[in-house]
């Protein structure tokens, strides 16, 4: 089982590694020219450099930064409001087309305005992310505690369970596989609207560092930007997917055996 | 594989101390309905229910779909409130004394699928469910039907007859006064029903408990109950006492009997189709 188990885990980095070593190979060779695609080895040895002067460091963490706000205050926000609304039959009729209408506007095309609101500070960027992940966590809580099994409810309510007590011991763990996919939608969603906003309007960041290296023509430091934003995405996701499994243990789909 | 557990729950059950010391007066509460009346949106559905069922005892209601006997049981239950009349328990008029003594089991098990075993029996012990005493309860009721080794497991890996089990576990742990049960076996397999009603009989006997069970399986009410209601259009349309000795025989000719004579009387005034 501990090979198989492995094995499966080495199954997955096959193909990337695959391409990568084609990528060298035929940057070697001259096939693909350097302007146009640097070699994953001048890739590697941009990051080295920008790793000596502390530089790749820096925008990692400004970006990851703005990442983890943006997402706090959009996904508190989202989740109140879809338990409210979820919850609340009023309170979905005061809020709930306003929402709607709303969800409608892509929010990066808020850009322009936002740039006028608040300059290219950091509010900017945290309140753009802030936006987009609001409205899959606000959707997916919704509907989580929609469609808790009211045959559960009822149970509830005849033990005795109410207010507090339903909502902890009901009504939240039956959301609760609903809420992990709004929060995974909301982590894609989190890197796509940091990308767009630091590459329009920053000063730091990963996004910066990838224009600034436009305006020098160093393609190997915007490979390597492009290749953090796929890093960092995969790391979030690989983590939400860990607090999904230990949340989510009783559930058919984590159980041993499966997944 | 159900049928192998029987000894062992009847036995398991008998050893069992008490979690706590038992009354030794009958802990079963009366039961009065006085022109119970219910209607949905104009349409009767219980037309003047009088009704008297005395501490202890086991009542099957059994009827047609639609009849208004799970509505007499929500109503029991307080998950609806009558049009008119009331319900009596005991000496009190209206809602059942007691935070536990009034509980159901209904048909699906309706456990929490994100709570272990024993944290689902332990939801019948309301608030005070968390201190250790409450835990030792609820183990004890658990080993009571046969259970406490999964009480580590979650409900989706039991079987159904065992999701059952511990949905009667669970409304047992309180110690209750009353049980009703809304036909609790309606989606078991006939060998698991049967072991199941045996359980039944047996928590009842224990307990002393008065039970109130809602049925479409008149052999089962016959097996069971002291004594079988039929409702009709909304009203008790026949009420016979079963006096026979305990464990009963399925298939006895007194138990065929009685099950004819009810079942005659169900299918009576059935125009053809009608649900039975």
């Amino acid at each position: 089982m501990t090979r198989g188990a492995s094995w499966r885990s080495l199954i997955q980095w096959v193909l990337p590694l695959g391409l990568i070593a084609a990528w060298q190979l035929l940057c070697s060779i001259g096939y693909i020219s350097d302007r146009v695609l640097p070699a994953p080895s001048d890739v590697v040895a941009a990051a080295w450099g920008l790793l000596r002067s502390g530089e790749l460091v820096r925008n990692i963490w400004v970006s990851f930064w703005r990442a983890i706000i943006g997402l706090a205050i959009g996904g508190s926000i989202g989740f109140v409001l879809g338990l409210a609304n979820g919850l609340s039959r009023r309170s979905e009729q005061v809020l709930d087309s306003t929402l709607q209408m709303i969800r409608n506007i892509p929010h990066l095309a808020l850009i322009p305005l936002v740039i006028l609101w608040f300059g290219i500070d950091e509010t900017a960027k945290i309140f753009l992310v802030a936006l987009g992940v609001f409205f899959p966590v606000y959707i997916n809580t919704q509907h989580g505690i929609r469609s808790v099994d009211a045959h559960l409810v009822e149970m509830g309510r005849t033990y005795g369970m109410t207010g507090a007590g339903l909502f902890w011991r009901v009504y939240f763990p039956g959301a609760l596989p609903s809420i992990f996919v709004g929060l995974r939608y909301a982590l894609g969603i989190m890197w796509l609207t940091l990308i767009v906003a630091e590459t329009i309007a920053a000063s730091s960041g990963i996004g910066y560092m990838a224009m600034q290296a436009r305006e020098f023509l160093r393609v190997d430091v915007v490979v390597l930007s492009i290749l953090i934003y796929a890093l960092l995405g995969k790391l979030a996701d690989s983590a939400a997917r860990v607090l999904e499994r230990r949340c989510l243990g009783w559930h058919p789909a984590f159980q041993r055996g499966s997944v | 594989m159900t049928t192998h557990i029987l000894p062992r729950v009847a036995g398991a059950s008998a050893r069992v101390p008490r979690p706590d010391p038992a009354p030794a007066a009958p802990r079963g509460l009366a039961i009065t309905a006085r022109y119970l009346e219910k209607s949905f949106g104009g349409h009767p559905v219980l037309r003047g229910i009088d009704l008297h069922v005395p501490a202890g005892q086991f009542v099957a209601i059994v009827g047609r779909s639609g009849c208004g006997k799970s509505t007499l049981l929500r109503l029991l239950l307080g998950l609806d409130q009558p049009s008119a009349g009331q319900f009596w328990f005991g000496e009190r008029a209206g809602s059942p004394p007691g935070a536990g003594a009034v509980r159901i089991m209904f048909q699906e098990p309706r456990l929490l699928p994100w709570a272990q075993v024993l944290a689902n029996v332990e939801v019948g012990l309301g608030d005070h469910g968390r201190s250790a005493e409450a835990r030792q309860r609820a183990l004890a009721t658990l080993r009571s039907v046969g259970l406490d080794s999964r009480r580590g497991d979650w409900p989706t890996v039991l079987s159904g007859g065992q999701q059952q089990r511990v949905a009667l576990a669970r409304a047992l742990v309180s110690r209750p006064r009353v049980l009703a049960f809304d036909e609790p076996l309606g989606a078991l397999d006939a060998l698991t029903r049967i072991s199941m009603q045996r359980l039944l009989e047996q928590v009842w006997l224990d307990q002393g408990f008065t039970a109130i069970m809602v049925t479409h399986d008149v052999a089962e009410a016959v097996a069971l109950a002291d004594r079988v209601l039929m409702i009709e259009h909304g009203a008790i349309a026949l009420d016979v006492a079963i006096d026979l000795p305990r464990p009963r025989e399925r298939g006895s000719s007194e138990v065929a009997e009685l099950e004819g004579r009810i079942l005659r009387e169900l299918t009576k005034n059935a125009a053809p189709g009608d649900d039975a």
